[in-house]
């Protein structure tokens, strides 16, 4: 698959890792943030940490919408389907999110919720039209790579006078919630933050363009390297972050030439502005309230919100006390550091942002991480020697 | 976040939507969010709507930087001389 | 191996008191087997049931008889490659070769909605009788029972078959040893991507068919000529991953998968990438898994690979000692990666 596989070519990842071997300097420390979820999922599925040597971690970040949907939120679109009798319309990594309770999408659904998953807003809006003495509402979620097409679904919507139809406005920003890590309480207390750089979203760039990230270079001195969303993507930014430290930069690269300009895609930004409006804060599971992250759908398609639509009672959920998830999130603990951790918190039964989606830390970790007999090195060398053997 | 794909556009049906190839799959998306679209264009997808245009030259750029770097690296090695 | 990470495959017991069944418990993976343990074993209690196989193999008098039960609830009720009545002849079938067994006779129950057209159904019961004849085996009993409408989604299908071991060799997950070789008999994942493209709501278009077929003729070329092969089954829902992650618990042993070993079509990888998901835990309903010592696993797939339905066959692993039980998986990278076995249903994910 073209743009797909000359990005996974296992032989050319070896030679990166060499590179990147050649590169650091033996007696240094190398912190990287990963900010995407979809990164870390990369990292795991391809063994990308198994390829780096041991003085460079990767600490996997809190870009990841469904990890950060706090419970109240879950508890809202599940009231919507309860109480108020909607066909509630999610995207699938949605469905396992646990509210109060512990209770899904999933488990809502078992119990009678008319709930159904949707590859895309469009097929939210098709089910609307289709029934049209029923509300449908489309649990929007996702960063700045999702919200341009519920802008667009909402805009389809009014032209379209779909008056049972709405959305439940969960939409998030970037670069408030990278502004969130370095302004951590570690950060503040130490004066010191534990990363020395980020790999940039590639999906994400794609739409805001590499300029937003300019701010974080230069007033926090750490340099971003937007990558694509490939192995080889990866290893490439990480060998390009490397270089910057080394040479005491903190600039912005761009490794996803391909796909990344410097403005993004104007007509997505615009499309966004002319739908949704800053909320003055957001909770972020995990992260708390953060000012200026979230999205909300402007007045004048009020009649498209279903918060304005539907009277939605407040929840009081509140996440496990001993859930390690928020110093996870910002790097500064691991998943193993948490007493839940492959307990009582599971893939199968999350009881944190973490381990909700597969590519929340802990959950990527679990599957892919948590067994390991060879030491790094072993395993290089087992591998090099087989693609050697052909 | 944001699980997007490259596509390969195999017929734009007007300036909202077109069939796009991966692999030999089809599927029907939007392209409201990109100008000046042809077939053979490669677009980003997710969940349902184009992003962007992938650029070739720059695809074929990248590619060339990670083979590339070897000759860079080992140079920068004979140079820190350790 | 610190306790934090060590391997206990069901964390909380069912609850059986305030719980309800979902969707999850059909899906082919962890939690479908958590109930069928914690009440179906439970409650009928005896030890070939606890062998937990695909198909049961009973002694009658000097006879081992092999008997096997599928029921099918499919939607769409026809897809490309076939329908719900040629599925659930290949299925039950299939079921019972995998112990090596000959397929003899089927019964069908047949649950259908008011009001499903008689010309569908006609098209269904013909299936049936093709797929039946192709195999060799007649459908000698049945049921009829039609529910109002709204249930059944149509039609709903169980059959029962059984068959008879000429061998004497029982075969099973239990006589799975370390050192033995995993071969798959073709490519993972074209039938639940067939079904996936017809789902409302996850439209795309593709020209791939089920695989759904009837394994009896391969699986009587490889026992004839390998009977040391010590395990099959078919990896319908859930997957390859469903299936290794349950023969790995049965046996009590550990699986190591290499990814580019894997055979999976082009289009299949295409869907998947479309909707996030992993192949490994796609549904097949026309391939097999084989176990065999690591000496036979050449010959073996030699004898696959030269019948019409193993064409695509592949060693894609083998199985060692390991207390956890884990399938891990060596991924393109050369990095280790756990196939875990997941609670219910495999999503299609945006993220």
């Amino acid at each position: 698959m073209k743009y797909i596989d000359e990005y996974r070519d296992g032989k050319v990842a070896l030679d990166i890792a060499e590179k990147i071997r050649d590169t650091v300097k033996p007696e240094k420390n190398y912190h990287f943030m990963e900010f995407c979820g979809g990164h870390t999922h990369a990292i795991f599925r391809y063994g990308i940490t198994d390829l780096l040597p041991a003085n460079v971690q990767m600490i996997h970040g809190p870009g990841c919408p469904v990890c950060i949907l706090p419970i109240s939120r879950i508890d809202a679109a599940i009231a919507l389907a309860n109480e108020h009798q909607v066909i509630l319309c999610s995207y699938g990594d949605t469905m396992r999110v646990p509210g109060s309770q512990r209770r899904s999408l999933l488990n809502a659904k078992a119990q009678g919720a008319d709930i159904r998953m949707v590859y895309s807003c469009v097929d939210a809006l098709t089910i609307a039209i289709k029934n049209p003495s029923r509300q449908v509402v489309f649990f929007a979620i996702g960063f700045e790579t999702t919200t341009p097409a519920t802008a667009l679904i909402i805009l389809q919507a009014k032209r379209q006078q779909v008056s049972n139809f709405s959305v439940f406005c969960n939409h998030v920003l970037t670069p408030p919630a990278i502004t969130a890590i370095l302004e951590s309480p570690e950060a503040r207390e130490m004066g010191v933050l534990p990363i020395d750089g980020f790999i940039g979203p590639a999906h994400v760039s794609v739409v805001i363009g590499s300029r937003p990230f300019d701010h974080f270079a230069q007033t926090y001195q750490k340099p971003v390297v937007i990558a694509g969303f490939e192995p080889l993507d990866l290893l490439q930014a990480i060998l390009m972050l490397i270089r910057q430290v080394n040479q005491g930069k903190a600039c912005v690269e761009n490794e996803f030439i391909r796909a990344v300009t410097a403005q993004g895609n104007l007509k997505a930004q615009r499309l966004m502005a002319d739908v949704f409006e800053l909320r003055a804060e957001f909770e972020w599971r995990g992260l708390g309230l953060v000012p200026d992250s979230g999205l909300k759908i402007k007045s004048q398609f009020s009649d498209f919100d279903a918060e304005k639509k539907f009277t939605l009672s407040p929840s009081t959920g509140r996440d496990h006390k001993a859930c390690e998830c928020p110093k996870i999130l910002r790097g500064v603990k691991k998943p193993t550091d948490c007493k839940l951790f492959a307990a009582q918190c599971t893939p199968d039964n999350p009881l944190g942002a973490c381990m909700v989606s597969s590519e929340g830390a802990c959950a990527a970790y679990y599957s892919y991480g948590r067994y390991q007999k060879q030491s790094n090195d072993e395993r290089l060398n087992a591998f090099k020697e087989q693609v050697k053997n052909g | 976040m944001c699980l997007a794909i490259p596509v390969k556009v195999e017929k734009v049906l007007d300036e909202d939507l077109a069939i796009v190839d991966l692999g030999g799959v089809k599927k029907q998306i939007s392209i409201a969010l990109i100008d000046d679209l042809k077939e053979g264009d490669y677009l980003i997808l997710h969940v349902g709507y184009a992003l962007c245009k992938i650029d070739p030259i720059e695809a074929q750029k990248t590619l060339a930087l990670f083979n590339e770097m070897r000759v860079q690296s080992e140079a920068m090695q004979l140079g820190q001389g350790e | 191996m610190d306790k934090k990470t060590a391997h206990r495959a069901f964390r909380q017991a069912v609850d059986f008191k305030n719980g309800s069944v979902e969707m999850a418990h059909g899906a082919g993976g962890k939690a479908m087997t958590q109930l069928i343990e914690q009440l179906f074993i439970s409650r009928f209690d005896n030890p070939i049931l606890k062998q937990q196989n695909d198909q049961a193999c009973v002694d009658i008098g000097t006879t081992k008889i092999v008997m096997a039960t599928d029921s099918h609830v499919i939607t769409p009720l026809f897809f490309p490659g076939g329908n719900i009545g040629s599925l659930a002849v290949h299925g039950t079938i299939n079921d019972v070769v995998m112990s090596g067994a000959t397929p003899l006779y089927l019964s069908c129950a047949f649950i259908i909605e008011e009001g499903y057209p008689l010309s569908e159904l006609i098209k269904i019961v013909d299936a049936m009788a093709l797929a039946a004849k192709q195999a060799g085996v007649k459908i000698v009993t049945g049921d009829t029972k039609v529910v109002e409408k709204g249930n059944a989604d149509g039609v709903y299908i169980t059959t029962t078959g059984i068959g008879v071991v000429t061998d004497g060799i029982e075969r099973g997950a239990d006589k799975v040893k370390a050192g033995d070789k995993i071969i798959i008999s073709g490519t993972l994942g074209d039938h639940g991507v067939a079904i996936m493209s017809l789902r409302e709501n996850l439209t795309f278009t593709t020209t791939l068919e089920s695989d759904s077929q009837s394994l009896d003729s391969l699986v009587n070329a490889m026992v004839t000529q390998i009977p040391e092969i010590n395990c099959m089954r078919d990896p319908t829902r859930g997957g390859l991953a469903a299936a290794l992650n349950e023969i790995a618990r049965q046996a009590r042993l550990g699986m190591q998968l290499y990814e580019t070993a894997i055979p999976i079509k082009e289009q299949v990888r295409a869907a998947c990438e479309f909707l996030g998901l992993d192949p490994l835990y796609v549904a097949n309903e026309g391939k097999l898994i084989a176990f065999c010592p690591a000496d036979k696993a050449e010959q073996l797939l030699a004898v696959m690979r030269a019948h019409p339905q193993g064409k695509d066959a592949a060693i894609i692993g083998q199985v060692f000692a390991d207390p956890n039980h884990f399938v891990q998986l060596q991924s393109s990278f050369g990095g280790m990666r756990m196939v875990d076995w997941i609670g219910g249903e495999q999503l299609p994910r945006i993220c």
